[in-house]
């Protein structure tokens, strides 16, 4: 074991993934010499070579295009988006090629692409390098959707990712890079290093697609959620005392629907928390989930803790993200209904 | 405020009722471009994008640096290809008019680009195409029968059911699944080549659009990556002057030719007669030599005329004169073949007249088997439950229950 952040542990996960399969190959703006702008991919191209490690143009389309080509032509491309808010200029390669490949063909052509992207916000990033666009892909049939929320789950997860035969876009939310953070921009930062899951393997291991993980067990309430509000989540079940459930999705595509259904079930109150907007977006998904699968379970109306309908504003950063505040009074709405 | 408006808006040269008017096309004497060695740097061949290759005179002889000396079996094999594409296209096109499928787009007088192309091609090069070059499919062996129950979504169906007619593909043919999103495949093509490099082998990838479908940003995407890594890829640009109702002006066709947008890239552009099958041999010849050799891309602009409607869907006599192909200065491509092999003492209109029999009657016979397989009425039918199939290579549960549901509740 080793302590890593999520970055070291992305890295950890391609390194691996480049030396055991030689048809691994890396893609993306600024990824080859320079290692990446948020460093996920340092020292791959010093060790793997150019020709596996490839600095690309900055044409985000072309990036997943040439990807699929090459993945119908025997390799397995790992291509980073430099920022989820940029990935739209690809989503026609994504949405209709990438993901209908294999099924208009039948099967006989498919492309064992993984799309990394940082996402979220929290970082003063403004509206142009702040966004969660998980919902805009967990509506498309034919690709698997995925946001880690930990370094362990992040190299576990990615190796998983390469290995799939199925496209996987996988979202990496850049404020956790460094260490969890609990919503509270005030706080001095924390590292990874304080906490449990910052302690990774330092060799091959997998974390499957399609499960979600309980990291707070709890009666009271269940909380839906994913990615860096798992520890938002966590802060907030934590400050009012509430014996909240907290389960961390992880894969939002193809989603673990038993884990929902078994806590609501349980708690009878459900609380979903998101940093996307709230209108059709991803909770919504989930909030017809578990009316469906625990309608007579249910003692309260569900609830949803979002980032707001607007664009995500540059100065009004905490007035915009679901923090705790925000998230206890979600608690306590479901739990005095 | 509209009346006074400076914006240029493109026009065609004619519109319906007007006699047809060609007199925009440059078109060069057939002979007359060099053909340089495939190591020459783009820059430094530019008027190859400009002028236009050519090798059939007018009367059926050859000419010119550019003349591929095939023998006249090959081309005997190449006529056969074009007319058999063509019989093909008639039946697809009367059994449409017959409700039997429900859409189909032909390919008339655009055949020389895809058969020639095919031929000049190793069957281990892979083909990216767009959804006008059943050439392809036909020179690549495709049988007919194939071809024809992916038409008609029949229990023969390679898409089992999941495209719309003429998005053909095979695994075992290198021939990619066609999209009905135009100019995907162009990049595809080049990540494609660019995973044959980076491989060690010898396979080039070829691809193949329309001149409307330049103006996408894939397109650019293609030629920006192909220049960067210098991918061993061929990329067509088949003009044939109509994007459904818009004239090629609207991609900027009028004002420098397609070919030379190579040129900004610094990929080497050809521009040449599409209609001439010795010339379009030549020059993919040519750039697969350029491909194979390290020397990198190639965009080629292939002149030619749309002579049917778009698709079935669509009346060009709304737009366009109705006797333009007859007007259209570089002919029909099946008539020059046919006129040069005739000349060459290799073929004769009696043999012609006959070919297109035997094809005619196979195309007829081939639907006939097709049917066999089901039709769009008429069983054996395909098991909707295999919608499910593929989605992903396993099933997710959520596709179980869906599919559960589906059998459930029944069809209608």
């Amino acid at each position: 074991m080793a302590q890593m952040n999520m970055i070291q542990a992305l890295n950890s996960a391609m390194d691996i993934a480049l030396s055991k399969d030689p048809t691994v190959v890396l893609m993306g703006e600024d990824i080859g010499y320079f290692g990446g702008v948020f460093r996920c991919t340092e020292g791959l191209q010093r060790k793997h070579g150019e020709h596996r490690v490839l600095d690309a143009p900055i044409a985000e389309g072309g990036i997943v295009a040439t990807a699929i080509g090459m993945g119908v032509n025997g390799l397995r491309p790992v291509v980073e988006i430099q920022f989820a808010d940029y990935i739209y200029p690809a989503f026609d390669q994504i949405v209709s090629e990438l993901a209908r490949l294999r099924h208009r063909s039948a099967g006989d052509f498919y492309a064992p692409i993984t799309i990394r992207t940082p996402c979220g916000g929290g970082i003063r990033g403004g509206q142009t390098h702040s966004q969660s666009p998980e919902g805009i892909f967990t509506h498309v049939s034919g690709i698997k959707v995925v946001m880690p929320s930990n370094p362990y789950d992040a190299k576990g997860m990615l190796l998983s990712a390469i290995e799939d035969d199925d496209p996987v876009v996988f979202f990496e939310p850049k404020r956790i890079y460094n260490g969890p953070f609990d919503g509270d921009p005030d706080k001095p930062a924390r590292p990874w290093s304080t906490h449990a899951k910052g302690e990774v393997p330092e060799g091959h291991y997998t974390v499957p697609i399609g499960k979600a993980e309980i990291v707070r067990p709890g009666n009271a309430a269940t909380i839906i959620t994913y990615g860096t509000m798992v520890h938002v989540a966590e802060a907030a079940a934590e400050k009012s005392g509430i014996d909240a459930e907290i389960i961390d999705v992880r894969s939002m595509a193809p989603l673990d629907v038993a884990t929902l259904r078994a806590s609501v079930q349980k708690t009878g109150r459900c609380v979903i928390v998101h940093e996307a907007t709230r209108f059709g977006g991803y909770g919504a998904e989930l909030s017809a989930t578990v009316q469906e699968e625990c309608f007579w379970h249910l003692e309260a109306p569900i609830q949803r803790v979002t980032g707001w309908d607007t664009p995500y504003p540059h100065a009004f950063e905490w007035e915009y993200f679901p923090g705790q505040k925000r998230i206890i009074n979600a608690l306590r709405a479901v739990l005095e209904a | 405020m509209i009346q006074k408006s400076r914006l240029h808006i493109p026009h065609p040269p004619a519109r319906p009722g007007d006699k047809p008017d060609f007199s925009y096309l440059q078109i060069s004497q057939p002979g007359e471009v060099m053909r340089p060695d495939v190591n020459t740097h783009a820059m430094d061949m530019t008027d190859l994008a400009h002028s236009m290759v050519r090798v059939l005179k007018d009367d059926g002889k050859t000419t010119g640096p550019w003349n591929p000396h095939l023998e006249p079996e090959v081309l005997q094999v190449g006529l056969r290809h074009m007319m058999l594409t063509r019989a093909f296209d008639e039946r697809m096109q009367r059994v449409q008019r017959q409700g039997k499928i429900s859409f189909y787009v032909k390919c008339t007088g655009e055949e020389a680009v895809a058969v020639a192309q095919t031929m000049a091609l190793l069957p281990g090069d892979m083909l990216f195409p767009s959804y006008r070059n059943q050439g392809l499919q036909v020179a690549r062996g495709r049988k007919l029968v194939d071809l024809m129950c992916q038409c008609l979504s029949n229990t023969r169906d390679m898409c089992k059911g999941r495209q719309m007619p003429i998005m053909y593909h095979s695994k075992e043919g290198n021939l990619f699944s066609i999209s009905g999103n135009l100019t995907t495949q162009y990049p595809q093509a080049v990540g494609w080549a660019m995973a044959s490099a980076m491989k060690g082998e010898d396979n080039l990838a070829a691809t193949w659009i329309g001149d409307g479908s330049t103006a996408e940003p894939d397109f650019h995407h293609a030629l920006t990556f192909a220049s960067v890594y210098q991918a061993p890829v061929i990329l067509n640009v088949v003009n044939n002057q109509w994007a459904i109702s818009t004239f090629q002006a609207f991609a900027g066709g009028t004002r420098v030719p397609f070919a030379a947008r190579g040129l900004g890239y610094g990929i080497p552009g050809i521009r040449v007669d599409g209609n001439d099958f010795l010339a379009v041999y030549a020059v993919t010849a040519w750039a697969a030599e350029r491909a194979r050799t390290g020397a990198g891309p190639t965009l080629i602009e292939h002149v030619t005329y749309r002579a049917s409607a778009h698709s079935t869907s669509d009346d060009p006599s709304r737009y366009r004169p109705k006797d333009e192909f007859e007007a259209w200065p570089l002919g029909d491509p099946i008539t020059r073949l046919k006129q040069h092999l005739i000349q060459l003492g290799e073929w004769s209109e009696k043999q012609h007249e006959a070919l297109e029999k035997e094809l005619e009657k196979h195309a007829l016979e081939s639907w006939k088997e097709a049917i066999t397989y089901g039709t769009m009425t008429e069983g054996p039918s395909l098991d909707p439950s295999n919608m499910f199939e593929d989605v992903f290579k396993e099933m997710p549960e959520h596709l179980k229950k869906q599919r559960e549901q589906m059998l459930a509740e029944g069809d209608k």
